[in-house]
C-alpha cells in the first residue's frame, strides 16, 4: 500500500502540492456499507415517488428519517476513518462492474476520504434539517409527498456526486442533482414562468455538461481511464496543453453547476422553487459542486497554471458580479441568490489559487452552507408570514413580529458580512488574505476584488436585513405576520448556532485543517503583499462602512414601496447586468430563427415530398433518386406486385 | 441434437399470425392469442439466450444452414452474433409490450382486429428473420418482406393521410432495396459463387477491386441509410411516424430501422472494408448532420409523433458516428445505443399514444398542464424524456457517452461537435415536456390516468431504462466481441491512450 507523501516545500515555493495517492480498499467496518449513505435516501425517493397516494400520510416523515439515517452512517464512517492512520484515510469501495468495452473498464465505486466526507456531513446535516423544516413549510401543499420524494432524490444524487470514485460516476450524481434541481424549481410548474425557470436551469447546466463530457473524452483519450486514481496518478505525464484543456473543460462544467460567470443566468430564476429548495440546493450544497469538482481535480489543476488562472478569474468576476446584482434586487430570494453566486465566487477563486486555497475554499463552503441555508430558511419563514410575498419593499419592521426569525437571520447576516469571530469572518478572511498572495498584478487585482466585495457584501446584506426586519412596516393590507411553528424555527436556530460558532470550532482549533490535511496538505501560511493585519483592518472598516451606508439608506430612511427608477447602474444590476438580454440576443433568438427556417424547409420536403412530385426539394436525396430514375418504373411495378399479393391475402383473411 | 432456436423464433409468430387471422369473426380471443404467441416467442428467445456463449470464437452461433436454391447459391442460413442477438431480443420484448399497448387500437367487431394483430406477429417474424439471416440473399428477402406488414399497418390503421404515408415509406424502402439488390447480386458474382455463395462468411474478406468494392458498398449503404434513416434520406420518416399508430412506430423505428445500422456493420464493414474506410469522412459528416438537423427539427415540431421521429433521426446520427469511428468504445456504444434507442423510443411513442387516446390530438399546442390531469402519464413522459436526453443513470447515457468518447478518440473535433447533442437533446425533450405537462390545469372533462394495462405496458420499459443505465455490462459483454470482429474486418485498431498509465502508480481498480 503506497502512502501519502507530503512534500513540504520551503517558503519560496508558491505551493506545496500533495502527490496523488493510492486509495485503500475498504476492509471491514461501517465503510463496507458506505453505499447506504446513498441508498437510504434513494430508497426514500423510490418509495415516495412510486408508492403513490398510499404513502401520502407517512411518506414525508420517512423521507426525513432516511435523510438523518444517512447522516448517521456518515458520522460512523468518519469515526472509522479517524481511527485509521492519516495515510489510510482514503477508502475505496468497489460496488459493481459498470461499463466495459475495450480500454474503457470502469466499476462503480465510492471514495470515502476527508474531502468527500466533509461534504457528506454538510449535505446530510443541513439537508436533514431542511427536511425537518419542510415538514412545516410544505404542510399544506397537496403534493407534499412528491416534494419529499424529490428532496430525497436530491440528497442521494448529491451524495453520489461527492462519493463517486470516478469522473463518470460523479457525472451520474452531477446530472442527478441537476434533475432534482429541475424538478424542484418546477415544483409549482402550473405557473408557466416557473416551468421556464426549471428548463433554463437544466439547459444552462447542459452547456456545462457538454464541457464535462468532453473533459471525460479527453481524459479517456489521454489516460485510457476515468477513475480518479488512474487519471490523477498519471496526470503529470500528460502534456501542458492537454492539462490546460482538461482544466478549462472541467471549469466549464463547474461554472454551470455553481452558477459562475458566464453560466450564472439560471440561478436567479431558480428561486421559483419552494424556499427550502433554494436553501438546500441553490445555496448550501448543489451549487458548491463546481468548487468540489475543482478541488477534487487538484492533481490536474495544480499542473496547469493557465487553467488555475482561469478559475481565479471566473471566481473574481462572479464574486463582484453577484455582489453588484445583490445590491439592486428587491426580491428577498433573488438578493440571496445573488449573494450565493458571489460567495461561491469567493470559493472558486480560492480553489483556483491552488494548494494555498483548497482548504480555505472548503472551509468557507461549509460555513457558507450554514449561514446561507439559515438565511434562506429565514426568508422562507418571512414568506410564510407574509403570504408568500417576496418584495422587500413591502416588508419592514418584522423584527417585532418574527422574533426567532429575526434573531436567527441576524446570526446569518452577522456571519456573512464578517463580524469578527463569527463563522464567515474566519473563512472569508482567509480567502481574502490568500488572494493577496503572489507576485505581479494578480494579488492586487484579485485581492482588491475580494476586499472591496467584502464591503459591498456588508452593504447588500445589511440592506436586505434592514429592509426586511427594520424601518417602518410597509405591509400590504391583508398581512398579519406571525412566527412560524417550532418545526421550522428549530432548524433555523440550529443553523444560526452554526453561523455563529462553527468557524471558531473548526479553524482556531485546527480541527478542519488536520482533517483535510491528508487531501490537501497542511494549509500553510503565506505572506500576502500587504500585511495581514492591514487586510483585516481594511475588511473590518469596509464592513462597517457597508453596514452604515445600508443603515442610512434603508434603516433610518423611509423605503419607498415602489422602486425608484434609479441610476443606469442600478437598473443594470436589477436586470442582472443584462445577462438574459445577452443570452436572448446571441443564443436564443438566432437559435429559434434557425429552427424555424429549418422546420419550414423540411416540411416542404416531407409533405410535398416524393409522392407530391416536388422532388426538387429533396436536395441531397435528389441525386440518389435521379440515379435510381430507371428503378422507378420497376419499383412501382414491384409495389403493385407486392400490393396485389398482400391485398389478396388480406381479402382472404377478411372473408 | 441442436434445437433450431432461430427457426422456431421465426415460425412461432408466423403460426401465431395465421391462428389469429383464422379466429372466428368478432372473436374476443384475438388479443389474448396474439399476446400469448408473442410471449411464447419471447420465452423461446430467452431460451436461445441461455444457449449463447459470450466467449465463443465462432462469429455466428445457433447457426442453421440448409441449402435452399443451390442453383443460385442461396441458402436458408440463420445465425446470430452479439449484435443480432440483442436486436432480436429487443424485438421480442417490445412486441408483447406493443400488443398490450395496442389493446384498444382497433374495435373488436369485424375482422380488422384480426388483421391488425396478425400483421404485428408477421412483423415480429420478419424482424427475427432479417436479423438472423446470415445469407445475404435471405437477408434481402426478409429486408423486403418486412415492408409488407408495415405497409399495411400504416396504410390500413394509420391516421387521415395514412395511405400517402404508407406509399412514401414503401417507395423509399423499395428504392433502397432495389439498389441493394443489384449490389447483392454483384457481391455474389464477385465471390466464390457455388451452392452456398451467398453466405456472409463466404463473402467476407473477398479480394475485390477497389472500384467494385466501392460501388457495391454504396449499393448496400444507400439502402441502409434510407432505413436508418439518415439525413438527407430521412424524409419518409416524419410522415410515416405521424400517420402510423404509435405502436407501429415503436416497432418500425425502435426495431426495424435498426436494420439500417445493423446492416452497415454486418455487410458494409465486413464485406467492403476498403470502401468503408474510403467513405468514412462523408458518412461521418452525414451522421453529424443527421444528429444536429434531427435535433433542430425536433425542437421546432408541434406534432408530438413527428417530434419523436426527429429525435430518432438525431439518435441514429449518433449511432452511425459510433459505428464509423472504428473504435471499440464507439462501436460498443453505438450497438448499445441501438438497444437503448429502442426502449427510449418505445417509452416516448407509447406515452404519446396514451395522451392521444385521451385527448384525440397529436398537436402539442392542444396540451398543457397535463401533469395535473394525468400525473402518472406525465411522470412516465418525463421519465422517457430523461432517457431521450441521455440522463446519466438511465439507459441512453452510457451508450451516448461511449459514442462521444469513441469518436473523440479518433476524431477530436467531431467528438466535440457530437457532444453538442447533449444540449440540443435537453432542448427538444424539455420543451416538449414543458408544453405538454406544465402550466395551469386545463379546463376540460376529467380523463382517467394510467390504467392497469397501461402500467403493465410501461413497467418493462422503465425497468429497462434503469437496468441498462446501471448494469449495462452484461449487454456490453455480449456486444463487444461482435464489435471487435467488425473492427478486425475493417482493419482498425483502437488509438492508444496518449499517456501510458501502466507504469503509473495508483490504479485503484
Amino acid at each position: 500500500m503506497s502512502v501519502f507523501e507530503l512534500t513540504r516545500l520551503v517558503s519560496v515555493a508558491p505551493a506545496a502540492a500533495v502527490e496523488p495517492a493510492a486509495y485503500t480498499p475498504v476492509d471491514g467496518g461501517v465503510a463496507q456499507v458506505g453505499w447506504l449513505m446513498i441508498a437510504l435516501p434513494l430508497l426514500g425517493a423510490a418509495v415516495l415517488l412510486f408508492g403513490g397516494r398510499r404513502t401520502d400520510a407517512w411518506g414525508p416523515v420517512v423521507a426525513t428519517v432516511l435523510s438523518w439515517a444517512s447522516f448517521v452512517v456518515g458520522v460512523l464512517v468518519i469515526l472509522q476513518l479517524r481511527g485509521q492512520g492519516a495515510d489510510e484515510r482514503a477508502l475505496q469501495l468497489t460496488m459493481w462492474d459498470w461499463v466495459s468495452a475495450g480500454e474503457l473498464d470502469l466499476s462503480a465505486g465510492l471514495l470515502m476520504d476527508p474531502l468527500s466526507l466533509t461534504f457528506v456531513m454538510l449535505i446530510t446535516f443541513v439537508g436533514s434539517l431542511i427536511h425537518v423544516y419542510s415538514l412545516g413549510y410544505m404542510e399544506h401543499d397537496p403534493d407534499k409527498r412528491r416534494f419529499f420524494g424529490y428532496l430525497n432524490l436530491f440528497v442521494a444524487a448529491m451524495l453520489l456526486l461527492v462519493l463517486a470514485d470516478s469522473y463518470m460516476l460523479l457525472f451520474v450524481g452531477w446530472e442527478g442533482v441537476g434533475l432534482a434541481s429541475y424538478l424542484l424549481i418546477g415544483f409549482w410548474n402550473h405557473n408557466p414562468a416557473y416551468a421556464t425557470a426549471a428548463n433554463k436551469a437544466f439547459i444552462v447546466n447542459r452547456v456545462g455538461d457538454f464541457g464535462m463530457i468532453l473533459a471525460m473524452a479527453l481524459m479517456f483519450a489521454t489516460f485510457g481511464a476515468l477513475d480518479y486514481a488512474t487519471v490523477h496518478g498519471a496526470a503529470s505525464g500528460a502534456g501542458e496543453l492537454t492539462l490546460t484543456m482538461l482544466g478549462l473543460l472541467l471549469l466549464l462544467g463547474a461554472c454551470a453547476k455553481s452558477a459562475q460567470f458566464p453560466l450564472q443566468s439560471w440561478l436567479g430564476d431558480a428561486m421559483a422553487g419552494p424556499t427550502p429548495v433554494s436553501a438546500l440546493i441553490h445555496a448550501a450544497t448543489m451549487v458548491t459542486a463546481g468548487v468540489y469538482l475543482v478541488a477534487r481535480s487538484q492533481h490536474i489543476f495544480n499542473l496547469t497554471p493557465d487553467a488555475q488562472l482561469a478559475v481565479v478569474v471566473v471566481g473574481a468576476i462572479t464574486l463582484v458580479y453577484g455582489a453588484v446584482v445583490g445590491c439592486a434586487k428587491d426580491d428577498i430570494k433573488k438578493a440571496l441568490a445573488a449573494s450565493t453566486m458571489s460567495q461561491i465566487g469567493y470559493m472558486m477563486l480560492a480553489v483556483g489559487l491552488g494548494p494555498i486555497g483548497y482548504t480555505f475554499a472548503i472551509f468557507h463552503l461549509v460555513t457558507h452552507g450554514f449561514f446561507k441555508a439559515g438565511m434562506f430558511l429565514g426568508a422562507g419563514s418571512v414568506m410564510h408570514a407574509m403570504r408568500d410575498r417576496v418584495d422587500m419593499r413591502r416588508f419592514g419592521s418584522l423584527s417585532g413580529r418574527l422574533k426567532v426569525t429575526w434573531l436567527t437571520f441576524a446570526a446569518g447576516w452577522a456571519a456573512i458580512i464578517g463580524v469578527p469571530l463569527l463563522s464567515g469572518w474566519w473563512s472569508k478572511d482567509l480567502i481574502i488574505e490568500a488572494a493577496f498572495v503572489g507576485e505581479g498584478w494578480r494579488p492586487w487585482v484579485f485581492g482588491l476584488a475580494t476586499l472591496i466585495t467584502a464591503g459591498i457584501t456588508a452593504f447588500y446584506m445589511s440592506r436586505l436585513f434592514f429592509m426586511t426586519f427594520h424601518g417602518k412596516a410597509r405591509w400590504e393590507d391583508d398581512i398579519d405576520p406571525h412566527e412560524a411553528p417550532l418545526v421550522m424555527t428549530v432548524p433555523m436556530m440550529v443553523l444560526a448556532v452554526g453561523s455563529l460558532g462553527l468557524g471558531a470550532l473548526l479553524w482556531p482549533t485546527g480541527v478542519l485543517d488536520a482533517w483535510l490535511e491528508p487531501v490537501f496538505g497542511h494549509a500553510e501560511h503565506h505572506e500576502p503583499v500587504i500585511p495581514i493585519i492591514a487586510i483585516q483592518v481594511a475588511v473590518f472598516v469596509l464592513m462597517l462602512a457597508g453596514v452604515a451606508l445600508a443603515w442610512f439608506r434603508y434603516g433610518r430612511e423611509e423605503v419607498p414601496v415602489t422602486a425608484p427608477r434609479g441610476s443606469f447602474a442600478t437598473r443594470a444590476a436589477r436586470r442582472d447586468l443584462f445577462q438574459d438580454d445577452v443570452n436572448e440576443a446571441f443564443f436564443r433568438a438566432p437559435g429559434a430563427a434557425l429552427v424555424d427556417t429549418m422546420v419550414e424547409t423540411d416540411r416542404e420536403v416531407v409533405d410535398g415530398g416524393l409522392t407530391g412530385g416536388t422532388t426538387g426539394g429533396l436536395t441531397g436525396a435528389a441525386g440518389v433518386l435521379r440515379r435510381a430514375q430507371n428503378g422507378f418504373v420497376r419499383s412501382y411495378a414491384l409495389t403493385m406486385l407486392l400490393g396485389v399479393v398482400a391485398i389478396l391475402g388480406a381479402v382472404w383473411v377478411m372473408q | 441434437m441442436n434445437f433450431p432456436w432461430l427457426t422456431t423464433l421465426l415460425v412461432l409468430p408466423l403460426v401465431g399470425a395465421l391462428v389469429v387471422a383464422l379466429l372466428p369473426r368478432a372473436s374476443t380471443a384475438v388479443r389474448p392469442v396474439a399476446l400469448g404467441f408473442s410471449l411464447a416467442t419471447l420465452a423461446v428467445g430467452l431460451g436461445a439466450l441461455t444457449q449463447y456463449r459470450t466467449g465463443s470464437s465462432e462469429q455466428f452461433q445457433l447457426t442453421e444452414v440448409h441449402s435452399w436454391i443451390p442453383q443460385f447459391g442461396v441458402s436458408y442460413a440463420l445465425g446470430v452474433d452479439g449484435i443480432s442477438l440483442t436486436m432480436i431480443l429487443l424485438g421480442l420484448v417490445l412486441v408483447p409490450v406493443c400488443i398490450l399497448a395496442a389493446w384498444n387500437d382497433v374495435p373488436v367487431d369485424g375482422r380488422r382486429q384480426h388483421v391488425y394483430f396478425s400483421l404485428m406477429l408477421t412483423l415480429l417474424a420478419a424482424m427475427v428473420g432479417v436479423f438472423a439471416a446470415i445469407d445475404v440473399f435471405l437477408f434481402y428477402v426478409f429486408f423486403e418482406a418486412m415492408l409488407i406488414p408495415v405497409y399495411f399497418l400504416i396504410g390500413m390503421f394509420g391516421g387521415a393521410r395514412r395511405w400517402k404515408a404508407a406509399t412514401t415509406f414503401l417507395l423509399y424502402s423499395l428504392v433502397g432495396g432495389l439498389i441493394m439488390l443489384v449490389a447483392v447480386i454483384g457481391v455474389y458474382l464477385a465471390g466464390p459463387r457455388g451452392t452456398d455463395g451467398f453466405l456472409v462468411t463466404n463473402l467476407t474478406g473477398l479480394d475485390l477491386s477497389v472500384s467494385a468494392g466501392r460501388w457495391l458498398f454504396l449499393g448496400f449503404f444507400i439502402a441502409f441509410a434510407i432505413k436508418a434513416p439518415m439525413w438527407p434520406v430521412h424524409t419518409w420518416l416524419p410522415l410515416a411516424a405521424e400517420q402510423a399508430r404509435p405502436t407501429t412506430s415503436v416497432l418500425l423505428i425502435g426495431v426495424l430501422d435498426k436494420v439500417g445500422t445493423y446492416g452497415m456493420i454486418r455487410f458494409c464493414l465486413a464485406l467492403f472494408p476498403e470502401a468503408s474506410q474510403w467513405a468514412t469522412p462523408v458518412i461521418l459528416a452525414l451522421a453529424l448532420i443527421s444528429m444536429v438537423v434531427g435535433a433542430l427539427l425536433a425542437i421546432g415540431q408541434n406534432d408530438m409523433l413527428r417530434l419523436i421521429s426527429y429525435t430518432s433521426v438525431s439518435h441514429f446520427g449518433f449511432i452511425v458516428m459510433g459505428i464509423f469511428a472504428f473504435t471499440t468504445v464507439g462501436g460498443s456504444g453505438a450497438t448499445l445505443y441501438m438497444i437503448n434507442h429502442g426502449f427510449t423510443t418505445a417509452g416516448l411513442f407509447l406515452v404519446a399514444g396514451m395522451l392521444i387516446a385521451r385527448h384525440g390530438s397529436r398537436d402539442i399546442r392542444d396540451y398543457g398542464g397535463w401533469q395535473r390531469v394525468t400525473p402518472l402519464i406525465a411522470g412516465v413522459l418525463l421519465f422517457s424524456a430523461m432517457s431521450g436526453l441521455a440522463l446519466p443513470g438511465l439507459n441512453s447515457f452510457v451508450s451516448e457517452f461511449m459514442v462521444v468518447v469513441g469518436v473523440y478518440q479518433r476524431y477530436t473535433w467531431l467528438g466535440v461537435l457530437a457532444a453538442t447533442g447533449v444540449v440540443l437533446a435537453a432542448l427538444y425533450m424539455l420543451l416538449m415536456y414543458q408544453r405538454i405537462a406544465t402550466g395551469p390545469r386545463p379546463v376540460m372533462a376529467d380523463v382517467p390516468d394510467m390504467t392497469g394495462r397501461e402500467k403493465l405496458v410501461v413497467a418493462p420499459i422503465l425497468a429497462a431504462f434503469l437496468l441498462l443505465g446501471f448494469f449495462p455490462k452484461p449487454v456490453l459483454d455480449v456486444l463487444e466481441p461482435a464489435v471487435q470482429q467488425s473492427l478486425q474486418h475493417v482493419g482498425a485498431t483502437d488509438p492508444a491512450p496518449a499517456v501510458d498509465t501502466a507504469t503509473a502508480e495508483g490504479s485503484g481498480r
